[in-house]
């Protein structure tokens, strides 16, 4: 039996990335991850939306594709700030001072990790590890890895972030 | 493909090799492409074409060299000179030198301890090979253990090598990889998978992500053979998404094997027929255990289940499902090519092989080692790893991540194989080596890991999810220099309980860094307690005057 194929909730060309996944995996309920995945890569989070049409597209209950997204600390479900810094909190990192790195922004800017500055400028993130434990204390910032970080450096980089908000 | 177009295109591609009398290879491995390795390989392209070297020089991409730390990592073959720190600055020296004296400011030696007491099994191409060519890998040998095994062996006869090659599981807790196998074929199902777990949780460790970023091609060769064993038509090879590079190039290779049909239907025009898939993780670290991996894989939560049954008689969709990780289908090339034999020659009596570590924290050489197994501690941490900086003094190292423990200086002359380390505390794991001196904690280290199980339990059984974040209140109160001696018998009372009671590997490994840190450390732990005193001067205690009632 041909199933409907569920409509796209806008005319926004990003949904195509999304449908895309999900047609290639034959709309499987196994592509869920796959799917998500292509979503926030899209969208840069997983707002109510993309969560329902995901959950529609697959045949799935909303409640599972929601306890997927949540599960899983890759998904977001708040919109990042333009700018993203993550720090890695893996051992080797957390032995050469991340910790000392996370307490200074905190001091500094008055962010947390998960949280984003109140102008939507950056958002920081912290990570379990990058994987890139020779370069440690090492980060993320907009996506390029940057290791050997220090308090101070990582200042550096986050108040030009938020002085180009200017 | 057939036998015949493999080798003339290995050959072809060797016919190219030649033809340039000089070789520079870059390494754009993660690391050395955070230290800019990108632009020197392009100002060493533009530097060829200006000192008019087409032709006689070409530059690649290549793996890993091991000297994360050192990077951007530079090689020149046939000379087998490699430089490391070096900077677009240094591309037209490299270029002039071609042919003669090397430049001697980013020279890096050879010679030394670090590389010449490893032995490179796993890592045998030493990162010369391009990870996005498989042309690259072809005209290295590469698919000619394939072509032996699916045309020359019977799925027997495979099973039967890897037993015999003693060969366990490298994602800790080794298994036989042999075993694993035969009770996978055995398993009466008329579908099978096999699945590639690629999901490195633990901090700290970092070789897999290495050997799918350089080695793709002979990781999928290995998945391969594999299948062809056990009977499996379809794979998985389940990633980190935090590993961008490593998907992208593993998707590169299983395009371009596919296209080859060294992936497909009827591969060597044989009646086996195999497909691989990705499946990205999605920051879950419970995910590397398998029963939770399969649920993954299936797109549901992360969430393990009791075993057995296990995976092998009951695993994805519930067919008999083959799981090992990257490092042990790595191996399997070289066990099948060179034979079980010359495999079982190297290591100890129990432990055979070699195993890759990642050596990070207080340590010289931060970066990627291969070791015979059953080399000494102390060789790995003071020869290859250059020893401790600072002018410190080693006081551990943590094997295992977070359910493993620490080994400390009165067992620097341990063998490194399964059996020694689980007699001291701790176990092999998937590779990851922290490396400790005085300056650290091993309470706020114990507190540290016990944050990353509370945080990444999965929350289905009791234990560990109420009992992981009991123990971190116990260890955040030690820290903070409030607790009290019957707050550390309770921490040694919980740790027995979750650890005997949990579901899953990661609550009954939780506890395990409590343990032997205790075991080793209680001095430390008794001065934070007692004395209010962290003798590293790393918990910064809340002096508080005892309040008499």
């Amino acid at each position: 039996m041909q199933k409907l194929l569920v409509p796209a909730p806008s005319d926004d060309k990003r949904w195509r990335m999304v449908t895309a996944t999900m047609r290639r995996h034959g709309y499987r309920r196994d592509a869920l991850i796959e799917a998500l995945h292509s979503a926030q890569e899209a969208f840069g989070y997983l707002d109510s939306q993309s969560l329902q049409y995901v959950a529609r597209s697959l045949n799935l209950p909303l409640s599972q594709v929601y306890g997927v997204a949540t599960f899983y600390s890759f998904f977001t479900l708040k919109p990042p700030g333009e700018h993203t810094c993550v720090i890695c909190l893996g051992t080797a990192c957390y032995i050469k001072g991340a910790g000392e790195i996370i307490a200074s922004i905190q001091d500094h800017f008055d962010l947390k990790p998960g949280q984003t500055t109140p102008d939507d400028r950056a958002s920081l993130l912290t990570a379990r590890c990058l994987g890139t434990c020779g370069l440690a204390p090492s980060g993320v910032f907009d996506g390029e890895v940057v290791g050997n970080l220090t308090p101070e450096n990582v200042a550096e980089r986050l108040e030009e972030w938020l002085d180009h908000a200017g | 493909m057939l036998a015949e177009d493999l080798h003339r295109m290995a050959a072809h591609e060797r016919a190219q090799q030649l033809q340039y009398d000089h070789h520079i290879i870059v390494c754009s491995g993660t690391a050395c492409r955070s230290a800019n390795s990108e632009a020197v390989r392009q100002a060493l392209e533009q530097q060829v074409q200006e000192r008019s070297q087409i032709g006689v020089c070409t530059v690649t991409n290549g793996g890993c060299r091991g000297l994360c730390a050192a990077g951007p990592m530079v090689s020149v073959e046939p000379a087998g000179l490699l430089y490391q720190g070096v900077t677009p600055a240094d591309a037209g020296a490299i270029v002039d030198s071609l042919g003669s004296a090397p430049v001697p400011h980013i020279l890096c030696d050879t010679s030394a301890a670090f590389f010449s007491k490893q032995r490179a099994l796993v890592l045998e191409f030493a990162g010369n090979l391009d990870p996005d060519r498989i042309e690259s890998y072809l005209a290295n040998g590469g698919y000619d253990t394939l072509l032996k095994a699916v045309t020359e062996m019977t799925p027997t006869q495979i099973r039967d090598e890897i037993v015999r090659s003693g060969l366990r599981g490298r994602g800790g807790a080794g298994y036989s990889t042999g075993l694993k196998w035969n009770t996978v074929a055995k398993a009466q199902s008329a579908e099978k998978y096999v699945i590639c777990n690629g999901d490195e949780g633990d901090p700290g460790a970092f070789m897999n992500r290495s050997e799918m970023e350089d080695y793709p091609f002979r990781i999928l060769e290995g998945m391969t053979i594999a299948a062809y064993a056990v009977g499996a038509q379809q794979g998985y090879i389940y990633v980190r998404a935090e590993y961008p590079l490593a998907v992208s190039r593993l998707k590169g290779a299983i395009r371009q094997s596919e296209k080859l049909g060294l992936l497909g239907n009827g591969i060597f025009g044989t009646s086996f027929n195999f497909n691989v898939d990705i499946r990205l993780g999605a920051g879950a670290f419970v995910c590397g255990e398998e029963t939770a991996l399969i649920a993954s894989v299936e797109g549901k939560r992360g969430n393990p289940r009791p075993r057995p049954p296990y995976p092998a008689e009951h695993g994805l969709w519930g067919h008999p499902t083959l799981i090992n990780n990257v490092e042990t289908f790595a191996n399997i090339v070289p066990i099948i090519r060179n034979g079980s034999e010359w495999f079982a020659g190297i290591g100890t009596a129990k432990s055979k092989g070699t195993k890759v570590f990642a050596l990070s924290g207080r340590i010289q050489n931060t970066g990627l080692v291969e070791i015979p197994m059953g080399m000494t501690l102390r060789e790995i941490i003071y020869d290859i790893g250059g020893g401790i900086p600072g002018g410190r003094h080693f006081k551990a190292v943590q094997t295992g991540g977070p359910s493993g423990g620490c080994i400390t200086a009165q067992h620097l002359d341990l063998p490194m194989d399964y059996e020694a380390l689980m007699q001291v505390g701790t176990f092999m794991g998937s590779g990851g080596m922290i490396v400790m001196d005085d300056s650290s904690c091993m309470v706020d280290v114990a507190r540290y890991f016990m944050e990353f199980c509370m945080t990444e339990s999965c929350g289905k059984c009791i234990p560990c999810r109420v009992g992981t974040a009991q123990m971190f209140d116990l260890l955040d109160k030690i820290t903070r220099g409030e607790a009290t001696l019957d707050d550390l018998a309770l921490l040694e009372e919980l740790a027995d309980m979750v650890r005997n009671t949990s579901l899953c590997g990661l609550g009954q490994g939780a506890p395990n860094p409590v343990r032997s840190t205790l075991r080793y450390f209680r001095d430390e732990y008794l001065s934070h307690i007692v004395d209010k005193v962290c003798p590293a001067g790393v918990c910064k205690m809340q002096h508080r005057e005892e309040v008499l009632p």
